[in-house]
């Protein structure tokens, strides 16, 4: 009996509020727009029984799948978003792969503070996070301030509100979830195995490629899948720091509900988004299970 | 792997630098005395008392507030108990769905969660207002604290509870008096989780808040979305103190408590 509550009482739960809304964006997805309260139509009708279900189902369809294939905004919002965390991924990975291995290579004395120095931004609000890079990267900025004054750019650059300014903005915010998988893989490395590999005659930065690299691999994926997959349905980064320019699926399903009101096609871009993003979650998931059974 | 040499030092200071420098940045202009954010006109806490005088933020600061406290709470108790769900039921009818609804809002983009909820929100006729923040916000915050908290169940010694049974402890007794003081440290992170998320978010606030029920993040994102603004300096230097004297301090407790764990087990071995 005991059992049971502690079971049910989490699954009515997210039942109730996660699995039946997403059912509810499933059924509006493939409802049509409609000039009523709620603004769509078939709503159902349970008065009318069984009849009404039927009516209900039968009015389903496709339609709006299929008007975001003829307008190119939205395969070109979805293609650009995953563009746009590819690189950004890819940046990071860059920018976070020297400072997880600088964390490793530290004296042990070091390493609590060095890992609370990387924690703490992620406490921090994301918003203000984002917001900071607003006063640094505009055109009357502190970085254009800094370059004019010292006389590197004869007029201010654009930055702000182009796709450099996202890139910037994805790679600060999610630096955190690249260092810490890759400083964890490369804490468990055995530093014998490289002087092991120097004895042999390799040089640092060969041994660096044919050791190190290959030993931090488990914490690189999992770093790009920790970046890539939300960055995907980002929507503070490119409304705040993107031009109108910058497109990606997570402000352009925002727009198309809260300034379009267009509740069904907000939903099938909703459902379509998720399409998207089972494959690389599926990946994640094997590559986690992977890890697991090697090291259990 | 323990050599520092002039590359490890110098990207670890560039990485921090460029980690923190934005953070820096905001924190001495927001002591700025001129309106124009970058440009510096003298020393002045002048938006600090701009920031407590506007009724607006208050307001938005204390819906918050309440918001993180009720959903992280909430959180904590369904979050521990599909922890426990996970790691000690064993196989029960639609085991794979109810883990797959666990981990499933940790990957969820924001805005489909939002568009979700709003969605049965408005086919229920639910009034939306402070309680449809917290149902949303305890939906997804106590999917992270079963994680947290299953992470620490996973290595717990299930003898002691074991014990405390075979000793007349009624179960619920064993679980209050024996397991939940030994995971303690996990739930409380947990907690802390469950409520820098609430805090931090706006993307599923704004989808669930109703007019009457605004936010701080939402209140910040209707007046940067305009341009940079001297109060949301302030207002973020204070956000940053609040969070940094919290984390150092709960990390400062934690290092004290596993010390005198330490000292308490030598003094039980001699």
């Amino acid at each position: 009996m005991r059992r049971l509550i502690l079971i049910a009482v989490p699954y009515f739960w997210l039942l109730a509020l996660f699995l039946v809304p997403f059912l509810i964006v499933l059924k509006i997805s493939l409802s049509d727009t409609a000039l009523a309260i709620p603004p769509y139509t078939p709503t159902l009708d349970f008065s009318a029984g069984w009849e009404g279900i039927r009516a209900f189902f039968a009015e389903l369809d496709f339609e709006n799948f299929e008007f975001l294939t003829t307008d190119d905004l939205y395969w070109k919002a979805y293609l650009s978003s995953l563009k746009i965390a590819f690189v950004a991924t890819f940046l990071t990975l860059i920018v976070a792969y020297p400072i997880a291995y600088g964390m490793a290579s530290a004296p042990d004395h070091w390493r609590p503070t060095l890992m609370m120095l990387v924690i703490l931004p992620f406490w921090t609000s994301f918003l203000i996070r984002v917001y900071s890079w607003v006063g640094i990267l505009s055109n009357e900025g502190y970085l254009n301030q800094l370059l004019l004054s010292l006389g590197l750019i004869s007029e201010p650059l654009t930055i702000l509100n182009t796709n450099i300014a996202v890139y910037i903005g994805i790679v600060y915010t999610y630096l955190p979830f690249m260092i810490l998988p890759i400083y964890a893989a490369l804490e468990r490395m055995d530093a014998s195995l490289l002087e092991a590999a120097e004895d042999l005659g390799c040089s640092r930065l060969t041994a660096f490629w044919l050791v190190t690299f290959p030993l931090s691999k488990n914490g690189i994926i999992a770093g790009c899948f920790l970046v890539f997959i939300p960055t995907i349905g980002e929507f503070v980064i490119p409304s705040l720091l993107g031009g109108s320019k910058t497109l990606m699926i997570g402000k352009v399903l925002w727009e198309e509900f809260f300034n379009n009101r267009d509740w069904p096609v907000a939903s099938a871009v909703a459902v379509i988004l998720l399409l998207i993003l089972i494959i690389p979650i599926v990946l994640f998931q094997r590559n986690e299970q992977k890890q697991r059974e090697a090291e259990g | 792997m323990r050599r520092v040499t002039w590359f490890n030092a110098t990207s670890l200071t560039l990485g921090f630098a460029f980690l923190y420098l934005p953070m820096v940045i905001l924190i001495i202009y927001s002591f700025n005395a001129g309106k124009l954010v970058t440009v510096w006109a003298g020393f002045s806490t002048r938006w600090y008392g701009e920031l407590l005088q506007n009724q607006a933020f208050l307001d938005a600061a204390w819906v918050t507030v309440k918001v993180a406290v009720l959903s992280s709470s909430i959180a904590t108790v369904l979050g521990t108990m599909a922890a426990l769900v996970l790691v000690r039921s064993g196989r029960f009818a639609g085991r794979t769905l109810f883990s797959g609804m666990i981990y499933a809002p940790l990957v969820m983009p924001e805005v489909i969660t939002g568009l979700s909820l709003l969605l049965l929100f408005i086919g229920l006729n639910i009034d939306r207002g402070v309680l449809t923040i917290v149902l949303a916000h305890t939906t997804f915050s106590m999917c992270y604290v079963s994680v947290v908290v299953s992470s620490r169940l996973v290595s717990f010694d299930q003898s002691l509870e074991e014990a405390a049974l075979d000793l007349g402890c009624s179960q619920m007794q064993a679980f209050f008096l024996v397991t939940l003081p030994i995971i303690a440290p996990a739930v409380i992170s947990g907690w802390l989780l469950a409520f820098t998320l609430s805090l931090d978010d706006l993307v599923i606030a704004s989808f669930t808040a109703g007019p009457s029920s605004t936010t701080l993040p939402i209140k910040i994102w209707s007046s940067i979305r305009l341009g940079l603004s001297p109060e949301i300096n302030a207002l973020s230097t204070l956000m940053i103190s609040v969070v940094t004297v919290g984390v150092i301090s709960a990390s400062l407790i934690s290092k004290r408590s596993s010390l005198k764990r330490q000292a308490d087990e030598r003094a039980a071995g001699t």
